[in-house]
This record gives C-alpha cells, sequence and structure tokens, in this order.
C-alpha cells in the first residue's frame, strides 16, 4: 500500500524484525550464545582509588581447583591505548594498558583470573594477594589541575594528535575557541548573566551487564563476541593492545541488552582474550551490576560557567561557555564529550555577535567518564537552557518568547559548525530543515503553556510550574563517521543485508531493512538482516553519535539503488531488450514485450542461465550532520514544605526529519527523556571520603521505575531533511537533553528555587527557596 | 543436592549447589530466558513464576524449588507471542532485555488482578524495570493485550 510520498515501507511503524524472538527468550544475547565450555574470567579489583601494586602473589590462588591462570601487569604488552571506542587514530588519550602498576579507582583492575566455572574463579580472586603502596587520591576534579598527586606519571601514554594533553597537569585534554570579540561585546551589553552550574556523573545502567567471550576458530583465529556498539573499534584496539595483526581477530556483536554509550568503551574483551591465547580454550567475562558500576564509565560530572550578554529586549548579544569536566581515572571520549557540551547547544542560539567556548578535562580517582547518549550535551544543555531562563526572568520576559527571538533557523548557518567538529574541525553548514517554531508551537498547546501560566497553587503551600528547554543534537561525525551496507540477492527473490551497523536495541536493523526494501521496491519482510561482523559484513564505525539512521540508512540505500540497477540490467538481458527500456517496480523487470518476476529472474541467475551472483555494496560518509531539534515542556508540582519535586507532565516535540519507523522513533525519543528525567531527579554515582562508590547496586543507585515516570507525550512534526536517507535525521539521543533544564526550569517558576546543581533534590529545592529573591528570580 | 521440580510442566532432576541462586541453576541447565540484571533482586529481568507467584529467581536458592513448580517464558509460548506482538505493534519493545521477565510478570498479574487500571498495573509490575523505554508504550502495549485476552 502507498502511503502520502508514495513510500509504502518507509515511514511505517513496522514492529522491530527481532521483537518476537526477544520476548520468546530465545538466545541472543552474549551470555546466551557463549561456549558453555567457556573459561569464567574475574577480576581482581582495588580496594584503593588510587595505589601502587608493589607484589602479586597468586601461588595460592593458582593451587585452588579450576584455576587455569592469573596475570598481572607484569604478563601484559606493555603497550598504551584507549579503551574508548572511536576512529583512528583515536581522540582519546592512548592512557591505559591492559593491566597496569598503578590502580587510579576502587576497581579498578589490578589482576585477572581464568578458572573453569565462576564460583572457582570467584575463590581464586579472593585468594590472590596484592600488596599496594597506598597513594593519596584526587577526588574533587576542581582541585584536580597542577596538583601534587599527579595520576598518569608513566612515560608510554600519549595523545595522537594535539587534544591539550598534560598528563603532568592532570589535564587529559583541552580546548577553546571564540568567535568575535566577547568580552567587548558582553562589556557592552546592557544585561549580562553569569551563572555557574554543575552536572552530576550518570550511570547508563543498561539492564543486560557488561559481557564478552572470546574463542579460537579452526584457523587459530581469535573470535570475539561482545556486547558492544563498535566491533571494528574494539577489534583495531584488541590487535593494538595485544601486539597482534587486526587481520588475526574477529569481533562480532549479537542482540545487545541496551548500550546508551556504556558499550562505547572496551571492558572485558582484552581478559578474555588474554585467557584464551594463553589456554586455547573459550573465555567469558560477565560483569556483576556491582563491577557495571564501579569498573565500566559514567557520564562526565562538569562544572559549567555561563556568561550572557543581551539587550533589554531580548536581544542575546554574547555567550561565553566555560567547562571544566571530570573525566575520571582515565581520558576515555575526554576532548569529545567535553567539545560536544559546547558544540551540540551553542548553534542553537547562532544570532550572537561573539561566542567562546573553553575548557579542560582532568583526571580524578573516580570511575572513568565516558560516552554517554547525550554525549556533553546535556550537559551543556542543561547550563545554557537553565540560563536562558534566569535571563529571561531578569528581563521580565517569557521564556518562550526569549528563545524565539534568538534561535536558529532553516536556510541560517552557525560558525560553529566549521569550528568544532569531534576532537577536530567541524564542517560548514547550512540548516536545511529545522520545524522549531512547529514544535515550540505544539509543545505550548500540548501543556497548555499560555492557559496555566508559569506558576499556581494548586493545594495550600503546592505549587505547579511550568519549565521548558529547547535542544539541538547532531547525525553522525562529519568527515568521520563511514558505514557500508551489502546486498545479496538470493534464488527466490529474496535478499541478505549485510550491514556493520550495530543494533544496540534501538531497531536499526527494522530501520535498515525498511529503507533497503522502500528502495528496492519490495516488502521488508523479503530483506534478511546479518549485522556487524568484523568477517562478514561490511564496516561500519559503530552505532554512536546518532549516526545511525543517517550515515548507515544512506548506505544502505546506495547498496539498494546499485542493486536495481543490477536487476534491471539483467532482467532487460534476459527479457533481451535494452536496459533503457526496461523497469523494475520491484516485483517484475518489465521490457517492451513481456516481464519476468524478480522470483523467476534470481532463480535463473543462480542455476539457469548467465549464471552469477548479483552483489551490491553501497558506502556513506557522514559528510554534514544535520542537527535533529526538540522543544519541550515540564510541568512539576512542588511541596514548598519539603522541597518534594512531582514530575507532573512532560511534553517533547520532535523535528528528526522523516521518521523512517515513527514507533520505532517514538520510543527512542520516550527511552531518552526517561534517562533524562532519571538524571534530572534522581540518579548521581556519589562517593564516599575514600573514593569508595556508595552507589553500587540498583537499590542505591535508582533509575526510574514506571511508577516513577508520568505521562510523558512525544510527538515528531513533519519534517524533511534534504540530505538524510528519505528526509531522515538521528533520533537517537536529542530526547535525552531537554529533561535537566526543563525541570530546573520548571522548580524555579513554581517556588522561586532555582537549583544550578543536579540533580534536583529536595533539599537543593528547599535551599535554593531559602536564599533571596532577588538572586533567585 | 538433588533437587526435582516441575520446569514448565515437566519435571527436572537438577544438582544444584546450596547456594545456588534459582536463576543460575535455570541459566546452567540452559533455561536462558531468565536474565540476571542486577545482584540485588531489583530488576525484574529473572522473574519466573513459583507454583504461580512471580519471584525474581535471583533471589531464591535453587533448592527452594524442590517439589515446586518453576515457569519461565518458554513455558508461556501462548502469551509471549500474544503480548510481544502487543509490545511489537506499540514500538515498545526496544533492546528486549526486560521482556522475558516482564511477559511473566503480565502473566501472573492478569490471573491475580480482574481489570487493572493504569496505576494498579504499574503498581504491579514495579519492579521490572525497563532502560530502554518510557514504559508508556509498554503500559500501552499491556493494556491492549489484557484487552484482547478478556
Ligand atoms: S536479576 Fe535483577 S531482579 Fe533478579
Ligand atoms: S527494552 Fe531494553 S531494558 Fe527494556
Amino acid at each position: 500500500m502507498k502511503q502520502a510520498g508514495g513510500m509504502s515501507e518507509v515511514g511505517r511503524s513496522l514492529p522491530k524484525i527481532d521483537a518476537l524472538g526477544l520476548v520468546r527468550g530465545t538466545p541472543a544475547y552474549t551470555d546466551d550464545l557463549a561456549p558453555r565450555e567457556a573459561l569464567c574470567v574475574v577480576a581482581v579489583r582495588s580496594p584503593h582509588a588510587h595505589a601502587r601494586i608493589l607484589s602479586i602473589d597468586a601461588t595460592a590462588a593458582l593451587a585452588l581447583p579450576g584455576v587455569l591462570a592469573v596475570f598481572t601487569w607484569k604478563d601484559v604488552p606493555r603497550v598504551a591505548v584507549t579503551r574508548a571506542g572511536q576512529g583512528h587514530p583515536e581522540p582519546s588519550p592512548r592512557d591505559r594498558f591492559i593491566l597496569d602498576e598503578y590502580v587510579r579507582h576502587v576497581g579498578d583492575e589490578a589482576a585477572i583470573v581464568a578458572a573453569e566455572t565462576e564460583e572457582q574463579a570467584r575463590e581464586a580472586v579472593r585468594a590472590v594477594r596484592v600488596e599496594y603502596e597506598v597513594l593519596a587520591p584526587v577526588l574533587d576534579f576542581e582541585t584536580s589541575l597542577d596538583n601534587p598527586v599527579v595520576l598518569h606519571p608513566e612515560p608510554e601514554i600519549h595523545e595522537n594528535f594535539p587534544i591539550g594533553f598534560e598528563p603532568r597537569r592532570n589535564v587529559a585534554s583541552a580546548y577553546s575557541m571564540h568567535v568575535g570579540d566577547v568580552d567587548a561585546v558582553v562589556a557592552g551589553a546592557e544585561v549580562v548573566l553569569r551563572r555557574r552550574y554543575y552536572t552530576q556523573a550518570q550511570q547508563h545502567v543498561a539492564l543486560e551487564p557488561h559481557c564478552a567471550c572470546t574463542w579460537l576458530d579452526v584457523h587459530g583465529r581469535l573470535n570475539v563476541m561482545s556486547s558492544t556498539q563498535t566491533p571494528w573499534h574494539v577489534r583495531r584496539i584488541m590487535a593494538r593492545a595485544l601486539e597482534r595483526e587486526v587481520k588475526e581477530i574477529r569481533v562480532v556483536k549479537p542482540r545487545i541488552g541496551g548500550g546508551f554509550g556504556g558499550k562505547q568503551m572496551l571492558h572485558g574483551e582484552l581478559y578474555c582474550a588474554l585467557a584464551t591465547l594463553r589456554t586455547g580454550r573459550p573465555a567469558k567475562m560477565v560483569y556483576t551490576r556491582r563491577e557495571v558500576f564501579e569498573a565500566t564509565n559514567t557520564r562526565h560530572p562538569m562544572r559549567l560557567d555561563v556568561t550572557l550578554g543581551a539587550d533589554r529586549d531580548g536581544t542575546l548579544r554574547a555567550i561565553d561557555l566555560e567547562v571544566l569536566s571530570d573525566t575520571g581515572a582515565y581520558g576515555e571520549h575526554a576532548l569529545t564529550v567535553f567539545m560536544v557540551a559546547g558544540a551540540k547547544t551553542l548553534p542553537l542560539y547562532n544570532k550572537v555577535e561573539a561566542v567562546r567556548f573553553g575548557g579542560r578535562t582532568v583526571y580524578t580517582n573516580r570511575v572513568p567518564g565516558g560516552a554517554y547518549r547525550g554525549y556533553g550535551a546535556i550537559q551543556g544543555n542543561f547550563a545554557l537552557e537553565s540560563a536562558l531562563d534566569e535571563l529571561a526572568d531578569e528581563l521580565g520576559l517569557d521564556p518562550v518568547a526569549l528563545r524565539e527571538k534568538n534561535m536558529i533557523a532553516e536556510g541560517e548557518t552557525s560558525p560553529i559548525f566549521a569550528i568544532m567538529g569531534e576532537g577536530t574541525e567541524g564542517v560548514e553548514m547550512i540548516i536545511e530543515s529545522c520545524k522549531l517554531p512547529e514544535c515550540i508551537r505544539r509543545g505550548k498547546e500540548l501543556i497548555g503553556w499560555d492557559a496555566k501560566g508559569p506558576r499556581r497553587e494548586v493545594a495550600p503551600g503546592v505549587f505547579r510550574g511550568l519549565g521548558m528547554a529547547l535542544a539541538m543534537q547532531g547525525s553522525g561525525i562529519p568527515t568521520i563517521d563511514m558505514a557500508a551496507a551489502t546486498l545479496k540477492l538470493n534464488d527466490f527473490g529474496s535478499f541478505n543485508l549485510l550491514i556493520g551497523a550495530t543494533d544496540l536495541g534501538t531497531g536499526s536493523d527494522t530501520i535498515l531493512a525498511q529503507i533497503a526494501a522502500e528502495t528496492l521496491g519490495v516488502a521488508t519482510g523479503d530483506i534478511i538482516v546479518y549485522a556487524s561482523d568484523t568477517d562478514r559484513t561490511p564496516f561500519d564505525t559503530g552505532a554512536y553519535a546518532s549516526s545511525t539512521t543517517y550515515v548507515s540508512g544512506h548506505a544502505v540505500q546506495t547498496a539498494a539503488l546499485k542493486m536495481r540497477q543490477e536487476i534491471l540490467v539483467e532482467g532487460a538481458r534476459s527479457l533481451g531488450c535494452e536496459p533503457a527500456l526496461a523497469t523494475f517496480d520491484g516485483n517484475e523487470v518489465r521490457g517492451p514485450d513481456g516481464a519476468i518476476t524478480l522470483r523467476d529472474l534470481s532463480a535463473k541467475l543462480l542455476y539457469n542461465e548467465h549464471q552469477k551472483q548479483l552483489m551490491t555494496t553501497g558506502s556513506h560518509l557522514c559528510e554534514k550532520s544535520p542537527p535533529p531539534y526538540m522543544a519541550a515542556f515540564a510541568e512539576v508540582e512542588v511541596d514548598a514544605a519539603t522541597g518534594e519535586v512531582t514530575l507532573v507532565d512532560y511534553v517533547a516535540v520532535v523535528d528528526c526529519g522523516q521518521a523512517i519507523n515513527p514507533n520505532l522513533a517514538l520510543v527512542q525519543v520516550e527511552g531518552g527523556l526517561a534517562q533524562g528525567i532519571g538524571m534530572a531527579l534522581w540518579e548521581e554515582v556519589v562517593y564516599g571520603p575514600q573514593g569508595h562508590l556508595r552507589t553500587r547496586d540498583l537499590m542505591s543507585y535508582k533509575i526510574p521505575g514506571r511508577e516513577d515516570i508520568p505521562s510523558i507525550r512525544a510527538e515528531l512534526v513533519e519534517s524533511h531533511e534534504p540530505s538524510g536517507p528519505y528526509g531522515a535525521k538521528s533520533v537517537g539521543e536529542i530526547g535525552i537533553d531537554t529533561p535537566p533544564a526543563a525541570i530546573a526550569n520548571a522548580v524555579a517558576a513554581a517556588v522561586g528555587a532555582r537549583v544550578r546543581e543536579l540533580p534536583v533534590t529536595p533539599e537543593k529545592v528547599l535551599n535554593g527557596m531559602g536564599a533571596p529573591r532577588g538572586q533567585n528570580r | 543436592m538433588n533437587i526435582s521440580l516441575e520446569l514448565n510442566g515437566r519435571r527436572a532432576d537438577w544438582d544444584v549447589e546450596p547456594g545456588e541462586a534459582l536463576l543460575d541453576a535455570l541459566r546452567r541447565h540452559g533455561v536462558l530466558s531468565v536474565k540476571r540484571g542486577c545482584d540485588t533482586a531489583s530488576c525484574g529481568t529473572c522473574t519466573v513464576l513459583l507454583d504461580g507467584m512471580p519471584v525474581p529467581s535471583c533471589a531464591v536458592p535453587a533448592p527452594r524449588a524442590d517439589g515446586r513448580a518453576v515457569t519461565t517464558v518458554e513455558g508461556l509460548p501462548g502469551e509471549a507471542a500474544r503480548l510481544g506482538a502487543c509490545l511489537a505493534a506499540e514500538g515498545a519493545d526496544q533492546c528486549g532485555f526486560c521482556a522475558p521477565g516482564l511477559v511473566v510478570a503480565v502473566v501472573a498479574m492478569s490471573r491475580e488482578l480482574a481489570d487493572p487500571d493504569e496505576a494498579a498495573i504499574n503498581h504491579y509490575l514495579a519492579g521490572n524495570l525497563c532502560r530502554c523505554g518510557g514504559y508508556v508504550s509498554q503500559t500501552r502495549a499491556i493494556r491492549r493485550y489484557l484487552q484482547e485476552a478478556r
């Protein structure tokens, strides 16, 4: 059935192609598929935030039944790597080894044990004797710069290209840029607002903990199955760390139980590989939830200083954003997350005369920062969108009107696009699709912005307030993100779609099949998807930076266009006519004197005449990164006596271009909102005074449950991005960006408490209410 | 120690460790729909029916299943297919890691509560976390399933 725009597969809310299998519990995730006889690999983890390992005595552990190997830093190659799954060479510092003489956070790996069973491995872990020289830790990131305690004194570590890496000063990366003279414009502005905001460490809490397994195949090659977002980066980094050739390693991604950026770093892969390479046996490592908290990554906490210069009429004239980011013990994604805090927020307000962004990421003895959905944009958004609200308050303007006056529009650009990429320069870009005005109009209508007003007392001492925020993200990393797809025509008319893109649960396998089907003119059910295997599918940089729909989708479309052409040529040959005179409608190739069905043609091509395999490959390099946009509105209820905040309603209206699968796009937004609401109100990785995690399970670290999330109402507006496949942009990250600012703004509207430090807890609300009004409103 | 249980309608005789969780015993015996999402009985991905009652199998010592009936999604193929179709129709299924436990819990709820409203559904299923969605699509799918089941 043809839909509006003449499309029959794209734009339909088809069910996810793997949905039923997963609901039935079909073995599909790494731990389900790991060889039954795999050795269990468990890490000996540091009890100290900062220490040097003086000695490791594994004699007792090795004497235990079932224990095959214990590895220490002396047993592994001394090669500096980063564990950040990023392009080559990585923009993160190579500041890590498979195992090191130093441990830099509680939970850091001190040694690795491999045993026949998990019980035996855990027993052995307890029997390994590690002697530590405990060192003073750096736990407060605001004291890290030039602290006498240096986290990374080792000589082998390095940056791959200039990223401002100064390990002797505890600096993992630094960056600054400016357009125009910010100080002069601020000095001449009628109103100046300076504010400091803090964002906290958040944990991804994908419900499937990190997991990897390894085995040697019949050719002696190291096979790796991993719950990873970036199989190719994992393979490349493993080869370097293990001093092997890339060709000796194969990485496969099965189904993934959620990622959100948390699986864009290497975790157990290298440790399993040690065990397999030493013993020749399959090995697996499944993280406990506690290990996920203590020894994977978090969102980078940040301190953000915002200065806004404006005129009384609400004309924004200058923005200055200075950031200090805490990358924890290692610099995974240190530079790029920090840069995105500016790169994917500041262009929203592109009409300013001057704009400046700069700062550093510093090391601390905490769990390393890493990629996490939003990737800096959510931190920057909280600061910028809170500050704009504070400015609106000061000017006596409607916060929406202030934004409408200054926000970016279709046909416009921002100098920041060309200046700031992710770790490198960006590319110039004219915005071809931006439906912010529609998003705002619809959002106001849904929440009742004008009708309700900013604040109402709904019961004695109980106030409701409305707040809002805008957001943008990107669609892939220009000049870096590359994806490829191969289509193979099978006998009797089906196609294999081989893609490097990694579906983490987002439904990308489904939407990529829809794009292939649309282009070929066939049904999505005729596309058999096989994804993410470094041996058997073409390359893809991976699922991150909101790239899959836009970048991988393009590659699929290109492969399918080529396949159409080949089918046309072969069909015409079979019909004995010129290809120019033939047409292909997905069902049959038709010439002037007859037609042949795809079913028949495909069978003939393999069995009967002019036998050949039709196989086409498309690849796509991301050339620009059109932002999806969103307007979000929150309604909160605040009890002025307790500071308790209840989220009553959340409305999010999104411009993601043409949605390939509207249901799947909407649930991406809803899921992002839930995580953003969690960050706004509850989620925080908390440490004790010695750097021990206080939040290391799902009781002490609260993720939103179904009773915590009110009516989330997400809608998509009609939009078409000319540069995207079928008009699509991305939608994976944008949903998470707005809740911290929109909720903080709503709380300020309700009770006058301006919380500038996330999460918005009752204590902070009460404290904020106590302050003199002039400072808050 | 040896235990004998009724697993999805069939008798199973297993050798389990005294301290082993039912979750681990199930997975060790190839019942892989039950997932481990936490260490603290907080996430619901391991939910099974023990004599018809939904329990987190990570918190049940395997020996306690001796002489009792254990039901996992493998034993509820019809319900899983129907609820799965509703979840898929709403786009509510993402990574799927929470889905088998959710199906088991929803089946228990549909047997226990006559006509639960949204608040009752959210309360009954509070122990089944999902990190991918925002629950609203899931709730729509569950209501649809309950309606169709009636
Ligand atoms: S594994 Fe989380 S509740 Fe059982
Ligand atoms: S779908 Fe991923 S946890 Fe629910």
